[in-house]
This record gives C-alpha cells, sequence and structure tokens, in this order.
C-alpha cells in the first residue's frame, strides 16, 4: 500500500494518541501486570500481608485434581460448540446461498440471535429447559419418559450449555459463512458441473476448499468463543454445578478470586489463560500469513 | 446454468424453515410466559398461546420490576442504554483519533503506540477481570458509569478498521487540503471523518451491542440497585427458589434486554455484516 500522506507536526500525534494509550494502560497493560505479579503471591484475604511463593500458586493448580477437570470440561465445552455451530451454520449457509426466493428474509432470520446476549441466550433456553416450569422439560418427561433435571445430572447440564451457546454462535458462523460462499467464483461451480461433478462432488472439491480460510477463521474464533466468552452462560444457568461439572475455566477463575477471594491462584489461574490465548492469536497468524489458500 | 430438479428447489424452503422454527422458538415461548400470570407458568406446561396480561406484567416490569429486586427495568434498561452508548461512542472517538495520529503523522513512538495497542486484540477482559476491578476500585469508580464505561473502551479493532480505511483515501485529498491552508485537524472534522461514515456505522453497530449485552463487569462492579443493568437485574431476579421467581416479570424484562440490540442487527444488517467480515482482517 502507498506510503500516506504525513502532517508536519510535532506535538499533535502525541495529543491524539494519548487517550487511547491512557485507556490501553491503566485498563490493559496495568492489570495484566499485576495479574502476572500476584501470580507470584500468597494473599491473606483479610489481612494486608503478603507472601513471595515463586511459583507455589502454579505448582498447586497443576497438581490440582479440580483444576484438570476444568480445563478438561472447557475443552470438551469448546470443541462442542464450534463443531456443532459450525456445522450447522455451513448448512444453513449453503442453503441460503441458493438464490431462492425469500432469501434476504432468511438470512435476517438467521443472522438476529448474534444481538442477544450470550447471559441471555442461557435465560431463553434455561426457561424452557426449567424442570418445573419449562416447556421442553415437560415434553421429555411426560411424553418421553426422560426425567429432565440438569441441577442433578451432570451430562445434562453439559448439553443444555452447549445448546444455548451453540444457538447464538449459529448467527455470528452463519455471516462469514455466507460472506465465504458469495465470494466462491461461480464459473468454476459450473465448469465442474459441465464435467459431470454432481452437487456433493462439486462441494467437496472446489467450495469446500475455497472456504478454507473463512472456515480456519471461524475455528480459531469458536474456540475463544468456547472457552472464554461462555461465562455468562455458565454463570447464569448452571453456576459451574452440579458440584463442580461444569466449571469451567474462566468461571473457576471468576470463582478462586471474587468468592474464595484466593487472589494468587486466581492470577495464575489468569496468567495460564492468557498463556493460552497468545498461542491461539499467533497460531492463527502464522496460518494467515501462510494463507490456507489454494 | 447448474441443473436443478424440482423436488431439489424445495429442499432449502423446507430445511431452513425448520432452522427458523428452532431458533424464533424460545423467543415466542419467552413472549407468551411475559403476558400470563404467575399461576399459569407454574402450573405447567404454560399454555403455547399468548395470555392477557400484557400490559399488567410490562407495566409492572417497567415501573417497579420484581418483588425484592429494587430497580424498576425503566432504570436499567437506561442504565444498560448510557453503557452502551458510551462504550461505542467512547471507542469510535478514542480510536479515530489514534487511528489519525498512526496514519497521517511520522513521530517517534509510532511503531510503540501501534503494537501496545495491537496486543490488546490477544486479551479478552475475562482473564484480567480482578486486577481490572482493583484498578477501578481504587480510582473510586465502583458503581458508577464510568467505571460501567471506561475499561471497555479498549479496542484494537476499532483502531485496526480505520487504520486500514485511512491508509486507502488517495494522499492526494490530504496533500490539497494542505496547499489550500487547512490544518490537520480541520481536514480530520471536515474532510476525513465524513469520508468515514460506513466504517464508523458499522463500528457503531458491533460495539453498540458489545456495550449492552456486557455482563461480567457490571456484575463485578454494580453493587448497588440504581446502577444495575438489565442483565444484572434478571440474574438477580432468577437467583432465588423456583417457586418464588416471577417468571412473568422476568420474561418480560428479558425481552426488554433483548429487543434493543435485535432491532439494530435487523435494521442496520447491511453495516453490521460490513463490519463484522471487514474487521476479520
Amino acid at each position: 500500500m502507498a506510503k500516506q500522506y504525513e502532517f508536519p507536526s510535532k506535538g499533535l500525534p502525541y495529543l491524539l494518541v494519548l487517550p487511547q494509550m491512557i485507556v490501553v494502560f491503566l485498563f490493559f497493560f496495568w492489570p495484566s501486570a499485576q495479574a502476572i505479579w500476584q501470580s507470584f503471591f500468597l494473599q491473606d484475604p483479610f489481612g494486608g500481608r503478603v507472601i513471595f511463593v515463586g511459583f507455589e500458586n502454579y505448582a498447586k493448580l497443576l497438581t490440582d485434581p479440580d483444576y484438570w477437570a476444568s480445563f478438561r470440561v472447557s475443552v470438551l465445552f469448546a470443541l462442542a460448540i464450534t463443531l456443532s455451530s459450525m456445522a450447522i451454520a455451513l448448512f444453513l449457509a449453503i442453503q441460503t446461498n441458493k438464490k431462492i426466493r425469500f432469501g434476504s428474509f432468511y438470512k435476517t432470520m438467521m443472522i438476529w440471535p448474534y444481538a442477544v446476549a450470550t447471559m441471555v441466550a442461557g435465560v431463553l433456553w434455561l426457561f424452557m429447559f426449567n424442570p418445573n416450569v419449562g416447556v421442553i422439560a415437560w415434553l421429555l418427561k411426560y411424553k418421553m419418559g426422560i426425567d429432565w433435571n440438569h441441577l442433578l445430572n451432570t451430562k445434562q447440564a453439559f448439553l443444555l450449555l452447549t445448546i444455548a451457546a451453540s444457538w447464538k454462535q449459529i448467527s455470528y458462523n452463519f455471516v462469514f459463512f455466507l460472506a465465504g460462499l458469495q465470494g466462491v467464483p461461480l464459473p468454476l461451480v459450473e465448469a465442474a458441473a459441465i464435467d459431470g461433478a454432481g452437487p456433493t462432488k462439486r462441494f467437496w472439491a472446489i467450495i469446500f476448499p475455497l472456504l478454507s480460510p473463512t472456515t480456519f477463521y471461524l475455528l480459531i474464533m469458536n474456540l475463544v468463543y468456547g472457552f472464554f466468552e461462555t461465562f455468562p452462560i455458565v454463570h447464569q444457568v448452571t453456576a459451574g454445578g452440579p458440584g463442580k461439572s461444569t466449571q469451567i475455566l474462566v468461571y473457576k477463575v471468576w470463582r478462586d478470586g471474587v468468592i474464595n477471594l484466593d487472589l494468587g491462584g486466581s492470577s495464575a489461574q489468569s496468567v495460564i489463560l492468557m498463556i493460552m490465548v497468545i498461542g491461539l492469536t499467533v497460531f492463527q497468524f502464522r496460518f494467515i500469513e501462510r494463507k490456507v489458500t489454494y | 446454468m447448474i441443473e436443478q430438479r424440482k423436488s431439489a428447489r424445495a429442499f432449502p424452503h423446507i430445511v431452513l424453515w425448520i432452522a427458523i422454527v428452532i431458533i424464533v422458538f424460545p423467543l415466542y415461548f419467552v413472549f407468551v410466559a411475559s403476558t400470563r400470570t404467575s399461576a399459569d407458568i407454574l402450573a405447567a406446561p404454560m399454555p403455547l398461546y399468548p395470555g392477557t396480561h400484557f400490559f399488567e406484567n410490562y407495566g409492572r416490569a417497567l415501573s417497579e420490576g420484581a418483588v425484592n429486586l429494587g430497580a424498576s427495568a425503566m432504570t436499567m434498561m437506561k442504565n444498560s442504554f448510557i453503557m452502551a452508548m458510551g462504550i461505542s461512542i467512547g471507542k469510535i472517538l478514542v480510536s479515530l483519533l489514534a487511528a489519525f495520529a498512526i496514519v497521517f503523522f511520522n513521530f517517534k513512538g509510532r511503531k510503540f503506540c501501534f503494537w501496545a495497542i495491537f496486543i490488546t486484540l490477544m486479551l479478552p477482559v475475562e482473564v484480567r477481570i480482578m486486577p481490572t476491578y482493583k484498578v477501578i476500585s481504587d480510582l473510586g469508580l465502583l458503581n458508577s458509569y464510568a467505571g460501567l464505561i471506561l475499561p471497555m473502551i479498549v479496542s484494537a479493532t476499532a483502531v485496526f478498521l480505520f487504520r486500514q480505511f485511512f491508509m486507502s483515501v488517495p494522499r492526494e485529498i490530504a496533500e490539497a487540503s494542505q496547499i489550500d491552508g487547512a490544518t490537520s485537524m480541520q481536514f480530520f472534522r471536515t474532510i476525513l471523518v465524513p469520508m468515514t461514515r460506513t466504517p464508523i456505522a458499522a463500528m457503531f453497530v458491533i460495539q453498540f451491542i458489545y456495550g449492552w449485552n456486557q455482563y461480567l463487569w457490571p456484575l463485578l462492579i454494580t453493587t448497588k440497585q440504581e446502577y444495575y443493568t438489565l442483565l444484572i437485574g434478571i440474574n438477580r431476579m432468577l437467583s432465588g427458589a423456583d417457586v418464588l421467581i416471577e417468571w412473568q416479570i422476568v420474561m418480560a424484562t428479558t425481552l426488554l434486554a433483548l429487543i434493543p440490540p435485535v432491532l439494530v442487527v435487523v435494521i442496520m444488517q447491511k453495516q453490521f455484516v460490513a463490519g463484522m467480515t471487514d474487521t476479520e482482517k
């Protein structure tokens, strides 16, 4: 890209970036540094006593079966959301892209859940599956013989969280898949059709490979969503329960820090999460540079 | 043209209608609940058609809220609105200025500023929540609008979107304005910002929804009822024994929390889709 024209000025640019810099330092770098710093200390929640403990907080975490259970359920949860919402969104985007009548109506109907807060998505599904008043819980119990109670049954709790979180995420994936599909050059698909490739063959041999940059981007974004942005659903729908069975990592950071006031342990968990996100992001940029295109 | 069998033509419609039913049903169910009495809902299963208590329930939700909540949906809506507008306008202003400096000026530390902003892209608020809480509490901003808004203004996406756009502006335009004797700030105000209105609109839609839907942060820093946002109010109303929950009021409040951002997306769908897929790069 050509270089942009540059105004001759010494002081002004500093003044212009100042607000952004203040916000970034005050609410990003300072807290992040604090988290790293605190992760090396043990704090007495009721007094000012602070003891340097080195890597003890980390060692405690890594030998804590609770932490590994939390890790495991986070990975499963993120994978379940990513796979189900991406597969459904891709399927729906393909149907919408077929140049059918009412196409824009369908598109709007698929997109609006994006605007629904993650927490509200949790409430919507919680209400339908509530063991006492929910319509679906009632149907399951009296018409299908399944005793639904996600407050007692760990598998049901996990399933309910996955449904609520995926329901919201489908619209995000849909927007990107549809944009990706619209970018597939039609002559290519037509040429394959003339050569006798059926719809299934055309999809796997031409359309899917051309979509791979979109798919890859969404894969990362969905994992990040499943890992970090599902706190509201977990907090509202199961509160990590029954027991600690749906306590995902982000929820554990919150519970250990805010409820149990274990600042050192909570900070150590934050730092591990930071490393994970940085890892994911770097991985993503590496791939985008190499361009997953054909 | 590609071949199309008759049966193949109906297929997408059938599939999409099934999807629409699944997507819309939870919303319909909430609406029905918000028009019924507590007794209707507790005597499960609730009938699947609207009741007659629409005005009563919404009236109560808006004027006083559920029993023991201590905050009306009117107040909470105002708070959610102030938070959403504060975050989106704040982000856009701060990011426009920063992007302007980074693209149109050559100054020491430009690279450093760019990377300092860039790196914020990586870490979601969720992972640095405790220390951020400490900062806000030290600044005395718990239970305040500034406390709700300021930490959420950190945004690399807006800076990148504007930076990308600014770099694509033909350099002759800035040169010409300079020759005509305009100062850089006049150029910014009268030429650059008006040119940027499409990306600004796109950013506004995305950030408004982001702000309106914030949950973890207000949950931490609002302990006084007068600063509850809608989502916090809903959470408080639901944290009690099932029989004590006034579902009809909760559901009315849930719809009030859901409608504004959904309307923004539906009305500004074009800008929204463009904004989403542009920030990807």
